[in-house]
């Protein structure tokens, strides 16, 4: 087996008719190199005159169909009128997980690109028709694994929302402060892998080392360094021990030195510049059109932000500005998100200060397990908790939708009740799985590095994908 | 088998067409979608508007200019052994109103419905996603495929009568 004769295999089972080798990819590979097309052929000049309508993504297979209907045989004309498909994933490191690219390319420029995914799926939304609705919880952490507070979090409003649960303001300004720190540990990885990428291997050290610091505060309030289920349904998990208050701060209070730290190795360097700067362009009405939310969608000009716009767990209490950007690239998604984690910062700080005295549950004796100590010495509490651990609690018929602003974008959950102890349907829309569908348009035109540069910026989670 | 659309939840929800036209008659959704409206609730908060399946195309079109500019989710709901069987629910969004607006509709097994990739293309993945997972043939979509099994599988697993553990 040859090294490209994945690719080849791809190209034939994918195909109607059974191709032979001397049509097959593998010829053009050697010859395409040479064949340079005239600059006016090539697509980047109708890419910022796309209309959303001839946006739809193809498939694998139109991809693999389109590069062979163009291809003529080997040797009988000239070889700049052929393309190639290349297929990138679902191994490779640079897709942030397993994300499968097909894409053709005409010489180094995408002429269309396909995502394949799925390789990931494990059937989450079915998995949690089957349990109690507090057993969900930790379901939801594998979601989005980098965000894993604000899946909670979503999914803790849809459930309170069914059950009209009022919940302590206590436990709303931590859900707040540990939802910001989690938009900052998530804005870390993006940023350090997005700048390996790019091929600036210091960056990633530097974030990793804040990162950990995040990790071990996520692992102090709840026993978990990502896998965190520390909020839950009616308030959160566990009164953050005493001294952690502390640590967040002297976190808060170096951590705006460290995000100078990391634009002092990328905002200048000319290398990162021309990498980001005009590349993977998305107009506002595309992103809309093909429902892109969160910083792309930002850094498309389109203001809006779920926490202050329809906000949730009070964040109309928080003061804080939403970076917009009209550059619509890659370079703007960067800076956008880099101005995100300070705003995370300032609102980190505002929920410490303001940190209301009080429970950390809702008062529902019937939906939240009891305290430990009440449980061993009152009769009542051992009952409701025998009864919520064998049996779950009884939710109200409905269907509701919460919405969350995740760090990479809109999280929503739609959780369809019939009355009984387990949800009935529980979807998540994450913003990862939308903003996927954009990629093709931003990438068409642009050349293969231009992808790594594109998906980085588009911040992914394959497991948020495929759920 | 509790029907969300039928069955009173909260002591404010409003139920029924005629009620909710009649308590919030110059709201944009109520007002953009008054023809085709067959059954609507207003529960928690959330305004949730039942069309017939054949008017599904019309009826974003009307919500889009309505201002309901961002289509968010396409997803279903299975209510086997419930006729009409499939809950279609359309998650829409105002960006200029902060509003958010669920447009549903039901569907028999085998029944198709046309895909609204025409009004927003962001709904070509979701469609996709519930063609896989609930074999809901989308009329008018571009490449309706699996997108989450492999192309070789049997079964939607997202239906109620997919069994959660076992052989298939």
């Amino acid at each position: 087996m040859s090294e490209t004769s994945f690719i080849e295999e791809e190209a034939v089972s994918t195909r109607k008719t059974p191709m032979t080798h001397e049509t097959g990819v593998k010829d053009t590979t050697g010859t395409t190199l040479a064949g340079f097309r005239p600059a006016e052929d090539l697509v980047p000049s109708k890419v910022g005159t796309q209309t959303a309508e001839d946006m739809i993504i193809p498939g694998v297979e139109d991809v693999v169909e389109e590069s062979l209907g163009g291809h003529k045989p080997h040797g009988s004309d000239p070889v700049s009128d052929q393309t190639m498909i290349l297929n990138m994933g679902p191994q490779h490191p640079s897709t942030h997980g397993v994300l499968r690219l097909v894409i053709e390319v005409d010489g180094e420029t995408i002429v269309s690109l396909a995502p394949d995914i799925g390789y990931l799926h494990t059937g989450i939304e079915k998995t949690c028709e089957a349990k109690f609705y507090a057993q969900v919880t930790p379901l939801t952490d594998r979601i989005d694994y980098l965000c894993p507070m604000t899946n909670n979090t979503a999914y803790a409003l849809a459930v309170e929302k069914l059950l009209q649960l009022e919940i302590p303001e206590r436990a709303q300004y931590l859900r707040v402060l540990f939802n910001e720190l989690t938009r900052i540990q998530s804005h870390l990885v993006w940023l350090g892998t997005h700048a390996m990428d790019i091929g600036a291997l210091t960056v990633f050290l530097y974030c990793f080392r804040e990162r950990e610091e995040l990790l071990r505060i996520f692992e102090a309030v709840s026993g978990q360094r990502m896998m965190t289920s520390y909020v839950r349904i009616g308030g959160v998990s566990l009164e953050p021990p005493l001294d952690l208050y502390a640590k967040i701060r002297a976190f808060l209070k170096s951590f705006p030195s460290k995000i100078e730290e990391y634009e002092g190795l990328l905002q200048n360097n000319p290398i990162w510049i021309s990498r980001l700067k005009g590349v993977g362009y998305l107009s506002a009405a595309d992103a809309i059109a093909l429902g892109v939310t969160g910083p792309p969608l930002r850094a498309s000009g389109v203001d809006f932000d779920v926490r202050r716009d329809m906000p949730y767990s009070g964040y109309e209490k928080f003061k804080f500005n939403v970076p917009v950007s009209n550059d619509c690239d890659v370079w703007a998604r960067y800076v956008l998100r880099m101005q995100e984690m300070r705003e995370s910062v300032s609102i980190c700080l505002q929920a410490l200060d303001g940190l209301p005295e009080g429970r950390i549950v809702a008062d529902a004796p019937k939906i939240i397990l009891p305290d430990r100590e009440q449980m061993k010495t009152q009769m009542e509490s051992l009952i409701h908790h025998f009864k919520i651990v064998t049996e779950g609690f009884q939710v109200p018929a409905g269907e509701v939708t919460s919405s969350v602003e995740a760090p990479h974008g809109m999280m929503n959950y739609y959780v369809v009740s019939d009355g009984t102890a387990k949800p009935y349907r529980v979807h998540m829309r994450n913003p990862d799985f939308a903003t996927l569908q954009a990629l093709e348009t931003m990438c068409k035109g642009k050349l293969i590095a231009d992808v790594v540069a594109i998906i980085g910026s588009i911040d992914i989670v394959l497991g948020a994908i495929d759920r | 088998m509790a029907d969300p659309i039928t069955n009173p939840a909260t002591p404010e929800a409003i139920f029924g067409k005629d009620a909710v036209t009649a308590a919030m008659a110059d709201h944009i959704a109520i007002v953009g979608l008054a023809d085709f409206i067959t059954d609507a609730k207003w529960d928690r908060q959330e305004l949730t508007l039942t069309v017939a399946p054949e008017t599904i195309v019309a009826a974003c079109e009307a919500a889009k200019s309505a201002g309901y500019n961002f289509m968010e989710d396409v997803t279903a709901v299975d209510w086997y052994p419930t006729e009409p069987r499939f809950q279609i629910t359309y998650s829409l969004l105002s960006h200029t109103f902060k509003q958010r607006l669920r447009v549903v509709t039901r569907l028999d097994e085998g029944q198709s419905i046309a895909s609204i990739t025409g009004v927003w293309p962001a709904a070509n993945f979701y469609e996709r996603e519930v063609f896989d997972l609930f074999g809901v043939p989308f009329t008018g979509h571009p490449r309706l495929t699996r997108i989450m099994m492999p192309d070789n599988w049997n079964g939607h697993p997202l239906r109620k009568d997919y069994p959660v553990e076992g052989y298939r």
